[in-house]
C-alpha cells in the first residue's frame, strides 16, 4: 500500500511564546505525484504549515507524516536529514547563496545529503552533469552558468532555485510563493517548467501562492484560510 | 564537515573587507599586547641584570632600596657617606676578593658623574657576568681623564679627546660648573643596557681635586686652586658613597653582612643586590602590572569589536542561514559556521599581529635602543608570550561562540522563513 506523500491530521500548533494557536486543521493530505495549489492570505498559517511539513517545528497535537514517516518520531537532527533527503524548497526570493557559483548552489542538497547525492548521480554521469542537465531543462543556457549569482535576473535566480529543489529527485517539492517576484508572463513560464519537471521526476508539488490566476493549472486547490480553524487573517494584508 | 569548511571560507571571502578590518583590529591589539609584554620583559631583564657578580653593596645606613637606587641606578643622592677608612678596612678583609669604591654627587648635563678607580673596569660586571668593555680609548690614566658611558657619548656627540666640564650636584638647571677644571675624554664604554651607559666616570682623586676649593656645597670665596696645582695636595678621598664588594667565597656573604652591620666604628649596612633588586622591582612592578592591564583591555576592546561585527552581520546573513537550513544544514552546522569564522579571524589576526610586531621591531629597534636604552630584538615569541597569545585566541574563540549561539537560536526560531 502506498502512503500519502504528506499527511497531517488533527493538527494544533502554537508558536512558542504565543497564547493562541496559529494552525488548527483536521486533515491536510497530498498524494504521491500529486500537484496541489495551496492558497491563503498572509496570516492564514502558510509559513507554519511549511515549517511542519519541513520538520522545522513539531505540532503540539496531531500527527505529521511525510512519506509514511512520522515527523514527531524523529529527533531534531533526524528531521533535518529527512528534510534534505526528501523535500526540495523554493522560496519567494533570495533563494541563492550569493557567494557560491550557480552550479554550487544547485548542488547544495547533495552536499548535505548522501541520499540526494546518490539519486543525483543516477540522473547524470556525475553530479556536475546532473546539475547541468537540470539547468538546461529549466532553460538556463550554459553561458549563464559561470556568472555570479547576483548577476542573474530574478527569474533566472528562481530557476536556479528550482534546479536546486529538484536535484537528486526529492519525493516532495515545496514552493512558497516562488512567482511573486516575477512579472506575469514569466510566472506562467516558470510554473510550466516546475510542473513539467515535477511530472518528470515524479515529485509531489505543494505550490503555495495567493495568486488565484495560477490556481487553475492545478488539479487540486486547497484554501488554507478555509481549512485552518484559527486563521488570523490580517485585515491590511 | 570539509564542505562546511569550504562554505565558511567562501562566505568569509564574500565579506572579506569587513573581516579584514576585524582581523586588523585583532592584529593591532595582539601586537600591542605582545609588544608591551616584550618591553616589560626586557625592562625587567635589564633591571635585574644591571649588576652581577657583586656580592654586597655597602654604604651608610639607609634603606636597602635607597642604597641600590643611588649606588647602582644613580637615582637620588646619598644622605650620608661612609668613611674612606671603613672602605679601606673592608678591602683588607680576608674574605673580600675585591672592592669598588663609588662616589657620587656631581653631574654632567643631566648625566650622573661616578668617581671610582681602576678596579671598577676590572671587577664591575653586569648581565650574565659580562665585564665592561671599552669601545674606544682607554681607562683613566691622568687625574682629569674621564670615561663615558655609551649613551652619554652618543647623546652629546662626544668623541675621544673632547673636553667636558662637570657641574656640582645632580639634576636641576642652575648648577655651578667646575669650569676651572675641565676633563678630557679618554675612553668610551661599549653599550651595556644598564645605568653604566648613562654615567660619566672619573677617578676618585679627580673628585677630590675638583672639590679642593669647595666647602659645604659651595665654592670657598676668594680661594681658587688651579688645575695644574692640584697634584700638590693630598687627593685621598675622605669619604665614598658606597662600596661594591666581591667575595672569594659567596658562602661568606651573610657572615660579612652581619659583621658590617655590627661594626661599631661606623654605622654601615651591607645589602645583597639580588634581594634588594627584587624588593625594588616590587615597587616599580606596580607600573608594570598597570601596563599589562592596559594591554589586556586593548585585547578585550578588540574582541568586543570582533563580536559586535559578527553579530551585526547576522542580520544580513539570516536569509543565507535559512537557505542553508532548507537544504539540510543543522542548527549546529550554522553554529559551527560562525564559530569557525570567528576562530579563523582570531588566528589570522594574532598571526598578523606577531608579524606586524616583528616588522615594527626590525624597523624601530635601533631607535628604541638609542633613545630609550631599551634593547628589543625581533624574535620568535617566547613560551610566556605564546601562552599569552594562546589565551588571546581562546578568549577570541569563546567570544565568537556568542554570535554562533545567536545564529543557532535564530535559525531554530526562523526555520525556513526568516522573520525580518
Amino acid at each position: 500500500m502506498s502512503h500519502a506523500a504528506i499527511a497531517l491530521r488533527d493538527i494544533n500548533f502554537t508558536w512558542p511564546g504565543q497564547r493562541t494557536p496559529t494552525l488548527v486543521l483536521d486533515r491536510f493530505e497530498v498524494q504521491a505525484h500529486e500537484q496541489v495549489f495551496v492558497s491563503g492570505p498572509s496570516g492564514s498559517g502558510k509559513s507554519t504549515l511549511l515549517a511542519l511539513i519541513g520538520g522545522i517545528n513539531n505540532a503540539q497535537a496531531g500527527s505529521v507524516e511525510i512519506l509514511g514517516q512520522s515527523m514527531q518520531a524523529l529527533a531534531g537532527s533526524g528531521r533535518d536529514r529527512f528534510r534534505v533527503d526528501h523535500i526540495g524548497f523554493i522560496f519567494q526570493q533570495f533563494n541563492l547563496i550569493p557567494y557560491l557559483s550557480i552550479l554550487d548552489n544547485v548542488l547544495l542538497p547533495c552536499r548535505f545529503s548522501a541520499y540526494r547525492r546518490e539519486r543525483a548521480l543516477a540522473q547524470g554521469a556525475d553530479l556536475l552533469a546532473a546539475a547541468q542537465s537540470l539547468l538546461r531543462s529549466l532553460d538556463l543556457a550554459p553561458t549563464l552558468w559561470t556568472r555570479a549569482v547576483t548577476q542573474l535576473s530574478i527569474g533566472q535566480q528562481q530557476r536556479v532555485a528550482a534546479a536546486r529543489a529538484l536535484i537528486g529527485r526529492p519525493e516532495i517539492v515545496v514552493a512558497d510563493e516562488p512567482t511573486s517576484a516575477l512579472d506575469s508572463d514569466r510566472q506562467q513560464g516558470f510554473l510550466d517548467l516546475i510542473q513539467h519537471e515535477c511530472e518528470q521526476t515524479g515529485a509531489s508539488l505543494v505550490f503555495v501562492s495567493h495568486d488565484q490566476r495560477l490556481a487553475q493549472r492545478f488539479d487540486r486547490r486547497i484554501a488554507l484560510d478555509e481549512i485552518n480553524r484559527c486563521a488570523h487573517v490580517e485585515e491590511n494584508a | 564537515m570539509s564542505f562546511l569548511f569550504r562554505l565558511a571560507a567562501r562566505s568569509a571571502w564574500n565579506r572579506r573587507l569587513t573581516l579584514a578590518l576585524m582581523m586588523l583590529a585583532i592584529a593591532l591589539s595582539s601586537a600591542m599586547l605582545l609588544g608591551i609584554e616584550r618591553v616589560r620583559h626586557e625592562v625587567r631583564a635589564s633591571f635585574s641584570q644591571s649588576v652581577s657578580g657583586t656580592d654586597l653593596v655597602v654604604g651608610a645606613r639607609t634603606s636597602p632600596i635607597q642604597l641600590m637606587l643611588y649606588a647602582i641606578f644613580r637615582i637620588g643622592g646619598a644622605t650620608n657617606n661612609m668613611g674612606w677608612d671603613s672602605a679601606q678596612k673592608l678591602a683588607k678583609n680576608p674574605a673580600v676578593a675585591w672592592t669598588i669604591p663609588l662616589s657620587l654627587g656631581d653631574s654632567h648635563r643631566g648625566f650622573p658623574v661616578l668617581a671610582t678607580n681602576g678596579d671598577y673596569f676590572r671587577h664591575f660586571h653586569y648581565g650574565d657576568g659580562q665585564a665592561l668593555q671599552l669601545a674606544q680609548g682607554q681607562a683613566f690614566n691622568d687625574i682629569f681623564d674621564t670615561v663615558l658611558g655609551a649613551e652619554v657619548a652618543q647623546r652629546l656627540h662626544y668623541k675621544l679627546g673632547d673636553h667636558i666640564v662637570l657641574s656640582h650636584g645632580m639634576g636641576g638647571m642652575h648648577l655651578t660648573d667646575h669650569a676651572d677644571k675641565p676633563f678630557v675624554i679618554t675612553g668610551i664604554l661599549a653599550r651595556t643596557g644598564t645605568p653604566v651607559d648613562r654615567t660619566v666616570h672619573i677617578g676618585l682623586d679627580a673628585m677630590e681635586a675638583i672639590h679642593l676649593d669647595w666647602q659645604g656645597g659651595a665654592r670657598i670665596p676668594g680661594l681658587s686652586i688651579k688645575a695644574e696645582l692640584v697634584k700638590k695636595f693630598d687627593l685621598t678621598p675622605k669619604t665614598v658613597t658606597a662600596v661594591l664588594v666581591g667575595l672569594h667565597n659567596r658562602a661568606a656573604v651573610f657572615g660579612l653582612q652581619r659583621d658590617i652591620a655590627d661594626d661599631t666604628s661606623e654605622p654601615l649596612m651591607a645589602v645583597l643586590p639580588g634581594v634588594a633588586l627584587d624588593e625594588l622591582w616590587q615597587v616599580v612592578g606596580i607600573g608594570e602590572n598597570a601596563l599589562l592591564v592596559v594591554s589586556g583591555m586593548v585585547v578585550i576592546v578588540g574582541l568586543a569589536g570582533l563580536v559586535s561585527a559578527i553579530l551585526a552581520s547576522l542580520g544580513e546573513r539570516r536569509r543565507e542561514l535559512a537557505v542553508l537550513r532548507s537544504v539540510g544544514a543543522r542548527p549546529f552546522d550554522i553554529f559551527l559556521l560562525l564559530a569557525l569564522e570567528g576562530l579563523a579571524v582570531m588566528l589570522a589576526g594574532v598571526l598578523l599581529g606577531v608579524i606586524l610586531l616583528t616588522l615594527a621591531l626590525c624597523a624601530l629597534a635601533p631607535m628604541l635602543s638609542a633613545q630609550f636604552g631599551v634593547t628589543l630584538h625581533p624574535s620568535f615569541p617566547a613560551v610566556g608570550e605564546l601562552q599569552l597569545l594562546l589565551w588571546t585566541i581562546i578568549a577570541g574563540f569563546v567570544a565568537s561562540l556568542l554570535p554562533g549561539l545567536r545564529a543557532y537560536r535564530l535559525s531554530l526560531a526562523d526555520g525556513l522563513t526568516p522573520r525580518l
